[in-house]
């Protein structure tokens, strides 16, 4: 496998981040992953007059999001291979971790990554510290050789 | 109300669409990539420093877009921009993205190459993103509503 991908992984992160912004200058929202997918799981107001505009924008990104994953792999299947065999029982534990502290913490590695640290946001900073240093501990103690 | 044809959620799925594209250019959507590069702890001959590329990327043209529409008053598919409101650096940040950063370096996936490779229909991406609907839904109904 090749590991160190300087150019695609810049290439990547410039379109990321045009996303992002476009985001912001089209809908003027965030573009942070995990909070407009949990906002899905919501209830809506039942009080509320106004319509979810919010919400129906969500699904929107979200369509678009697995939509064109779907679209990409037809292209570059090895894009989306996962090489470590992970037991299915590790991938459920690691996707609740991720439910549960993305909701917590509010955002994950686009919102408080990519569009919090650009906006220069001590909230976002702090969260970026917080999961880049639980994710590398994470890793010392059960990935590496062992995967 | 906006004169542009391009309706909120299209500029929504565009978006979507577009993270996507630049989420599988990245390398963001191999789990080992984004493990190879927490894996620092165990020699730096086999790091993968790919993923710094990818934030270095998205935040540079984030912080360029966000200068550039600095006068806008409103987006242009939509009626206001919504600022994050939350300021404060409480536990529940911390240790919300303390978590995530366990879940991320468990499996090597957040939130956005997730839907991304539900969508290329990799299995082990379905099987994170099962944890992580009941992590959001549990943590939603048992933490307080925000406004």
């Amino acid at each position: 496998m090749e590991t160190f991908t300087p150019l695609t992984s810049l290439l990547g992160g410039l379109l990321i981040g045009a996303a992002s912004i476009f985001y912001w200058v089209a809908n003027g929202r965030i573009a942070g992953i995990s909070g407009i997918f949990g906002r899905l799981f919501e209830r809506q107001d039942p009080m509320s007059p106004q319509p979810p505009q919010r919400t129906i924008e969500g699904i929107a990104f979200v369509a678009g999001l697995i939509s064109f994953g779907c679209l990409c792999s037809l292209f570059g299947p090895q894009l989306f291979i996962n090489q470590l065999s992970l037991s299915p029982i590790r991938l459920v534990f690691a996707g609740l971790l991720v439910g549960i502290g993305t909701t917590m913490g509010s955002g994950c590695t686009s919102g408080h990554g990519i569009c919090g640290l650009s906006r220069f946001s001590k909230r976002s900073f702090f969260a970026v510290c917080s999961f880049m240093l639980s994710a590398t501990l994470t890793v010392w103690l059960f990935g590496g050789a062992s995967l | 109300m906006n004169t542009t044809q391009i309706k909120p959620w299209m500029s929504a799925f565009i978006s979507g669409a577009l993270f996507s594209v630049g989420l599988a250019m990245s390398g963001m959507t191999q789990p080992a990539k984004v493990i190879g590069f927490f894996g620092f702890t165990h020699g730096l001959e086999s790091w993968d420093p790919s993923l710094a590329f990818v934030m270095g990327g998205g935040m540079l043209i984030y912080i360029l877009g966000l200068q550039l529409s600095k006068g806008l008053e409103q987006p242009y598919c939509g009626t206001d921009f919504s600022q994050p409101s939350q300021k404060s650096i409480d536990k529940k940040l911390i240790c919300g993205s303390l978590v995530f950063g366990m879940g991320w370096g468990l499996a090597g996936y957040c939130p956005g190459p997730v839907l991304a490779s539900v969508g290329a229909m990799s299995r082990d991406a379905l099987i994170v993103l099962a944890g992580m609907i009941i992590g959001i839904i549990v943590t939603k109904k048992f933490s307080p509503k925000k406004s």
